[in-house]
């Protein structure tokens, strides 16, 4: 089989992978009836490609020492990274339809004392790439040699803090942290554009000293090079900024403004599963 | 008695535990120099991480290597240590179960010129909101280096009020602490005075003094843990004095005159009353004369004392 073959194979199964976890998040999200359906589907991909290509994580082992870490700075998002858990065996997938119900494991917002495999708790936007940064510092005093990755939102990086930290990572070289903005130009009140436009992003990450790149956050071949050349990247962080699709995949919420924290019924979140499931 | 620079003590004893603990490491935001911290980036350059004036990101940066298995301790003055970031502290830090050693400087009038702007008189009040927070407050260099110590050993977040400015002994070098134990410094029978830092320790002793002339027996205890409160030393000195006069260079509300309010309403309801600020913000000035200013000393200490002594008769 020619390399390329190989490669069209693995972005298929990824592809596959991601229509996989979409349906669970969508399905779970739909079990209780309301949920951040909006920018969960937009990471999909980026965690895909994280946690079946790349991050060195085992369910067995989710508080050893030497290992990939994943913050979630975007915290909203955890219903997508619990269905990738779940599916990678960090808990029983059964616990997806505990999502948000009182007594959960699974809280709206990233919990790393609730949540096996969740590396940092988050929530209070901006907050995340302070801790990852944090993370990354650690890594280094210990010499383990293990990459930190990141998920900042886009209406996240209106947050102040988001650009100490940028400022921070960048002083201390920090080539062992790798971030991803989540481009899906939405955000609660509105596009990002009008309600506080962020402006040339990539631009103020390379300003900013990072070694920024920016690809279609839905697109396997590009994204997994990018990860890649950003794994190879020497002396800064790097940061991708993934264009992606508010509600991706989701054919009641995809691209709509009201899709943030939205109310749909199982009935409907099953549909979309079957549509998705259709194509894949 | 020679008097100590606190902040000296405190950056020795950070220097000491990390000799020991390659876990300790420190956060800075441009007040490296104010905390008197330099001599530990000389003998540990590697540890000691000056972010630049970005608090949020200093207590983050601290979050995210607590995550990594460090023990950190960040420091800034008290008023950014706390109202500036207080979500990071309460979220990444505290709610996150992390153990992060956040100091505040320059507690209450202790900021002098530096005036309202930069004078809490909050901090130990909001952070003892945070559900499981220690919150504690040295009043001389033993206290200071003991529960230092202490604090690094604690597992979980913790906020101390750093008087950074020369302090005279209170307690002997041998003598030992316990956070959330309360230490009886006088006792006494009349009334109980429960005080806490390096202003209102001092001055609540004299107090106890000036009250002995008068013939009123004054107990004293350096209640430096503001949270969790020694609840059984409050009510032991509550049911043998029946009185107690709180001292604190903080607001009155929320703050250790409240903790003991709380106890003593709950349990044992006796005569207080508590001397600190009286809902007002800070302002320029020397600390002897801010004092004055806020009624921090043992004068008024003794006036409280004498009226609550005299009503229980």
């Amino acid at each position: 089989m020619s390399l390329c073959m190989e490669k069209r194979d693995e972005f298929e199964a990824l592809e596959r992978k991601a229509n996989q976890i979409r349906r669970m998040t969508i399905e779970a999200i739909g079990y209780l009836g309301v949920g951040h359906i909006g920018g969960a589907l937009s990471v999909v991909e980026v965690l895909t490609a994280l946690y079946y290509k790349y991050m060195d994580v085992s369910p067995s082992e989710p508080g050893k020492k030497v290992r990939d870490k994943l913050v979630l700075s975007k915290g909203h998002a955890g219903p997508a990274l619990y269905a990738v858990l779940a599916d990678k065996g960090f808990f029983p997938v059964e616990w997806l339809h505990t999502l948000n119900k009182c007594g959960t494991w699974l809280p709206s917002h990233c919990d790393m004392n609730r949540t096996p495999g969740i590396d940092m708790t988050t929530g209070s936007l901006g907050q995340g790439i302070s801790a990852a940064v944090g993370i990354a510092l650690a890594n280094r005093l210990d010499g383990i040699d293990r990459k930190v990755y990141l998920i900042v939102g886009d209406g996240e990086s209106q947050e102040g803090q988001v650009w100490e930290g940028a400022m921070a990572a960048a002083h201390y070289k920090l080539d062992n942290l790798i971030a991803f903005t989540d481009y899906n130009k939405m955000q609660i009140d509105g596009y990002t554009r009008d309600v506080m436009d962020l402006g040339d992003i990539c631009g103020k990450w390379d300003s900013f000293g990072w070694f920024t790149q920016r690809v279609d956050g839905h697109d396997f071949a590009a994204l997994t090079a990018a990860i890649e050349r950003a794994q190879r990247e020497k002396g800064r962080p790097s940061m991708i900024v993934l264009d992606t699709v508010k509600g991706k995949g989701a054919f009641f919420a995809e691209g709509r403004l009201d899709n943030h924290n939205m109310h749909f019924d199982y009935t409907l979140a099953c549909e979309a599963c079957e549509r998705l499931a259709g194509t894949k | 008695m020679e008097k100590q620079e606190m902040r000296a003590v405190y950056a020795r004893t950070l220097v000491e535990m990390a000799e020991r603990d390659e876990r300790i490491v420190l956060v800075e935001a441009d007040l490296m120099k104010a905390s008197g911290t330099g001599i530990f980036r000389e003998r540990f350059p590697d540890r000691l991480f000056d972010v630049g004036v970005a608090e949020a990101n200093m207590v983050g940066i601290a979050c995210g290597l607590s995550a990594g298995g460090k023990i950190p301790f960040a420091t800034s003055f008290g008023c950014f240590a706390t109202r500036r970031v207080y979500d990071q502290f309460f979220l990444s830090g505290n709610y996150a179960r992390q153990n992060v050693k956040l100091v505040g400087t320059d507690p209450g009038i202790s900021a002098a010129f530096n005036g309202g702007t930069h004078m809490p008189f909050e901090d130990a009040g909001i952070m003892r909101n945070i559900p499981g927070l220690v919150v504690f407050e040295p009043c001389d260099p033993v206290s200071l280096k003991k529960l230092l110590i202490l604090s690094a050993v604690h597992s979980g977040c913790t906020y101390m009020r750093l008087h950074r400015k020369p302090v005279e002994a209170v307690y002997l070098p041998d003598e030992e602490f316990e956070l959330g134990k309360g230490k009886v410094l006088v006792d006494g029978t009349d009334v109980t005075l429960i005080a806490c830092g390096a202003i209102l320790v001092p001055e609540a002793l004299k107090a106890a003094r000036l009250l002995a002339e008068e013939g009123v027996s004054a107990a004293v205890i350096d209640m430096h843990t503001i949270k969790p409160i020694d609840r059984e030393l409050v009510l032991r000195y509550a049911e043998r004095t029946g009185a107690i006069v709180t001292c604190e260079n903080h607001q009155i509300v929320n703050g250790l005159g409240s903790a003991v309010a709380e106890v003593l309403a709950e349990e044992y309801p006796a005569r207080l009353r508590r001397v600190g600020i009286c809902d007002e913000f800070g302002e320029v000035g020397m600390q002897d004369e801010l004092k004055e200013r806020f009624g921090l000393t043992a004068e008024h200490i003794v006036c409280m004392a004498k009226e609550i002594v005299s009503n229980k008769k």
